[in-house]
């Protein structure tokens, strides 16, 4: 008889039975309450933003993101900003000067949009761009104008970059992603103005990344570009190379044959 | 040969003729003639002129190999439009073919003529600046038979009409080159498009722009509402071009009668360098400087574009500004001073 004993009456019964509750009273509440998991999930995020910048910025721009003498306030600048100047290596900044150079970035993935998170939280500001405004399809030919218009003076026809006032510099923009393209853009980092959106749209920021990537990625027109910087490169080459084959000739061409 | 044989003879005429005032140094140095003929490698040699024969000729072969490089060039990267790129590589084929087809041509001649033809010195003798006795009498006489032919001096009324003639002759030319003179063009250099109530509108769209649209840190590049409607836009658009800008208005240094000529921290100033003409776009956010890539001219465009630095004689002329009641931007006048490079009568 022992073989018929019930399934209720085996030793691993209870067991499962108290299995099956949990599970089913567990899955019940999570399906009932993922939203609010949600917002504490982003309450952690901006927890965790909060102490990375207590931890790496709060030194420069005060305790509360009002800024110092060393950094300006945050409030306001968004998470376009944070992504910007932390995912770039610029921010946290090493050396007071003129300007914060490019360097290796500090921080995870994580650590930056934790970082953004918070920031973003704290006042409304330009956002991370979406991805479609990111994926070069735009009007290269289009971008090329408004980029000949508003960015060529100080970026270069091409984004080679150029000089400023007292040491400033434009950067180049070869290699820099889409992304950090756009956020420079709508935020206006460091003495660069701002772009926002109701001076250039999405889709016009969208047309010049698509043209500064399409120079990239192709040969120059014109032939060599010798660093795209135009008449000193060029000149410098004409000086040396031009003119000193025509004197080695003028010299071969005098000379006697020995 | 003849010639120089020729001159041989006249040598002793030189002498006729005295030096005028030239000092002549008595321990002048004496004339060394020429160079001793020192004969060539391949003269002497015949293997050396069989180089140099190879030489020749594989100079020309360049040449004729560069000739082909062009045509292969010109083929195969034809410029379609559809790939800009071959531009690139069809002039770059191009320009070393024909360079290498010329190049070696020109080098082998010059090699070919330098080793192998024939290398005796010449001299030719410098001629007499002096004409002949006899030349000098006939072009006199010459002179004198023409006066007397045409009646220059008898017929007074063709002299006169004739000089009349010639002294008319200029002056349709100064009356074409007086219009680019300071008198004919001075009010187009003091006008532009701008007027009370023309919109401020993007370049190159033509948008109008809202002041509500000008956030703080915004650098706009504007163009006078309806310049995009005109034939010859780019004239207008040369003197007319503004720089827009949002600051914080606490940092402008507003002289009193210019402080309604911003609205709320929005400024704009003329695009076109004081100096000499570019455009001053080079905007630093935080400094507020504006600098003019050509010559490095530097404006403070929270101290009313006063010059900072470089050539720049004067500030950039400032535009102006209101809004209509649907909150666009508008001028309130054209610029009260030119725009542009300085000029004399300024």
């Amino acid at each position: 008889m022992a073989e018929k004993k019930s399934i209720r009456r085996k030793p691993w019964a209870t067991s499962l039975v108290i299995l099956l509750g949990l599970i089913l009273s567990g899955g019940g509440y999570a399906a009932a309450t993922t939203t609010v998991q949600n917002e504490a999930s982003s309450a952690e995020l901006v927890e965790e933003g909060r102490k990375l910048f207590l931890a790496n910025c709060a030194t420069c721009h005060g305790m509360n993101s009002e800024g110092t003498n060393a950094g300006p306030s945050l409030i306001g600048v968004g998470a376009a900003s944070v992504d910007f100047q932390v995912g770039t290596g610029r921010m946290p900044g090493q050396a007071s000067g003129v300007q914060l150079r490019k360097k290796p970035v500090q921080f995870t993935e994580e650590q930056i949009s934790a970082m953004a998170v918070y920031v973003a939280s704290l006042a409304p500001g330009p956002a991370i761009p979406e991805e479609r405004y990111l994926d070069n399809t735009g009007d290269a030919n289009h971008g090329s104008m408004l980029f000949r218009i508003n960015c060529a003076m100080c970026h270069n026809a091409v984004g080679a970059g150029g000089a400023l006032t007292e040491g400033k510099f434009a950067p180049g923009l070869e290699g820099v992603t889409e992304k950090h393209i756009y956020e420079a853009m709508v935020t206006g980092p460091q003495n660069m103005p701002v772009f926002s959106d109701a001076n250039l749209t999405p889709e016009d920021k969208e047309d010049i990344i698509t043209y500064l990537k399409y120079v990239e990625e192709n040969d120059s027109v014109g032939g060599f570009e010798l660093g795209s910087i135009g008449p000193v490169a060029e000149g410098l080459f004409i000086w040396i190379f031009g003119f000193g084959f025509i004197i080695a000739i003028t010299v071969w061409l005098t000379s006697r044959a020995n | 040969m003849s010639d120089l044989e020729k001159r041989e003879d006249n040598h002793e005429d030189e002498h006729i003729y005295d030096g005028g005032s030239a000092v002549v140094p008595s321990d002048k140095i004496e004339d060394p003639g020429l160079e001793p003929h020192r004969p060539r490698l391949a003269d002497t040699d015949p293997k050396a002129a069989d180089r140099a024969e190879k030489q020749v000729a594989a100079m020309f072969a360049i040449s004729i190999v560069g000739a082909i490089i062009a045509v292969w060039g010109y083929v195969a990267f034809p410029i379609t439009g559809e790939d800009l790129v071959n531009t690139r590589y069809n002039a770059l084929w191009v320009g070393v073919g024909m360079a290498l087809s010329l190049l070696g041509l020109g080098f082998g001649a010059v090699h070919w003529a330098k080793t192998l033809m024939p290398d005796h010195e010449l001299t030719e003798e410098r001629h007499q600046s002096r004409s002949e006795p006899e030349t000098r009498a006939k072009a006199v006489e010459i002179l004198n038979m023409a006066g007397d032919e045409s009646g220059l001096s008898r017929r007074k009324l063709i002299r006169r009409t004739m000089f009349g003639a010639l002294a008319f002759l200029p002056i349709p030319a100064v009356v074409l080159f007086g219009d680019l003179g300071p008198a004919g063009v001075s009010d187009k250099m003091r006008v532009t498009m701008w007027n009370s109530g023309v919109r401020l509108t993007r370049d190159p769209s033509g948008v109008p722009i809202k002041a509500s649209e000008v956030t703080l840190g915004s650098v706009y590049h504007v163009i006078p509402d309806g310049l995009n409607d005109l034939y010859h836009k780019l004239d207008e658009k040369a003197k007319a071009a503004v720089l827009l800008v949002r600051v914080n208005p606490g940092v402008l240094n507003e002289p009193e009668d210019r402080k309604g000529w911003s609205y709320d921290g929005i400024v704009a100033y003329s695009k076109i360098c004081t100096h000499v003409g570019c455009p001053v776009a080079l905007y630093e956010q935080h400094t507020h400087h504006l600098l003019c890539p050509c010559h490095q001219s530097t404006f403070d465009l929270a101290d009313n574009c006063k010059v900072i630095f470089g050539p720049a004689a004067r500030p950039l002329p400032q535009l102006p500004i209101t809004v209509d009641e649907e909150g666009y931007l508008i001028a309130q006048s054209d610029f009260t001073e030119p725009v542009g490079p300085s000029y004399w009568e300024m």
